[in-house]
């Protein structure tokens, strides 16, 4: 096809034709992704909110310090990261491949920060508090089944992060793959990031211990 | 379609300078620092979760229209993806708000 005819295509009023809305299929695909998945975890807050408001004893355990200062700090490095991931589609497609890898090592670097606090957080509430899935000592035993659902899955999607943002790394170096492979995996990187704006807030500031 | 090598700028149109990207950063810190205060004030639960939804939605607009760059797309991409995801939200709050609340209102007081 020559370019005259490409541009026509992508001219056209829909401006589809090889490409739709003009994007790549690779991020149209993520994309589609993104919203099935955002309706994943509007599912899962929907329901938490479901049987916390129709639930009377539910716990409200978090204080200030330590449990609020740790997911607060887990907040900032997580926003961080999708600053560092910024960066580094802007350093993808300005064709500088030593910035852009050095810019995903640093998101890769926070997305395990974010997983490694996570981590410490789950082990006091687990081993020193006594909180599980079907148990905990201060009221309803739903509260862990949602708490744990909720960030597990979340926590999960950090890890499957980090190990995507490794695979574009090393293939974007070596030239396997190109700028665009490295913005779709943005789209992912930043859309975890947005989840973690919901669940923060809905899970952790509003369970602060009243008293 | 630029599929091979890469490209100088995302398919010719402008996606934002190093200094607008640290700003959007700066007040999403700043919205979550917000939030923050507001827990550590320990608001009465209506207006905090209020408050905490509006001040959520205002952070997840930022993310999707600057980071994730829907403001430098076609009007297409937002109208196939945004509205119909909202839809779908908004029909699973519908069904589900009015029982958990009828449920709430049941309790021995």
């Amino acid at each position: 096809m020559s370019d005259t005819e490409l541009e026509g295509i992508v001219e056209s009023p829909w401006s589809g034709g090889a490409s739709p809305f003009a994007v790549n299929s690779k991020k149209l695909g993520m994309w589609l992704f993104i919203v099935s998945d955002s309706l994943t975890f509007s599912a899962l807050l929907v329901s938490y909110a479901y049987v916390r408001l129709s639930t009377p004893d539910w716990p409200r355990p978090f204080e200030i310090w330590p449990a609020i200062a740790k997911s607060s700090f887990m907040t900032f490095v997580l926003l961080s990261s999708s600053l560092t991931m910024v960066f580094a589609v802007a350093a993808a497609h300005k064709g500088e491949i030593k910035k852009a890898v050095r810019y995903l090592l640093a998101t890769m670097v926070c997305g395990l920060a974010f997983v490694l606090i996570h981590a410490t957080e789950w082990y006091t509430l687990i081993v020193e508090e006594h909180v599980t899935p079907w148990s905990n000592p201060w009221g309803t035993p739903l509260f862990g089944g949602t708490f744990f659902g909720l960030t597990g899955l979340h926590m999960l999607h950090v890890t499957i992060g980090v190990a995507y943002l490794g695979v574009i790394a090393w293939g974007f170096n070596k030239g396997k793959w190109t700028a665009d492979h490295v913005e779709v995996s943005g789209l992912y990187w930043h859309f975890v990031d947005l989840v973690w704006m919901f669940i923060f807030p809905m899970v952790y500031l509003l369970s602060v211990n009243p008293k | 379609m630029s599929a091979h090598g890469h490209a100088d700028v995302i398919d010719g149109h402008d996606v934002g300078s190093t200094k607008l990207f640290s700003w959007v950063w700066v007040w999403l810190l700043l919205l979550t620092a917000l939030e923050v205060f507001l827990a550590y004030e320990r608001l009465e639960v209506h207006l905090m979760i209020t408050i905490l939804v509006g001040l959520s939605l205002i952070k997840s607009a930022l993310i999707m229209s600057y980071f994730m760059h829907l403001r430098f797309e076609r009007l297409g991409l937002f109208l196939l993806l945004v509205p119909a995801m909202v839809f779908c939200i908004c029909m699973m709050l519908i069904m589900f708000f009015p029982d958990s609340i009828r449920l709430m209102n049941l309790r021995p007081q």
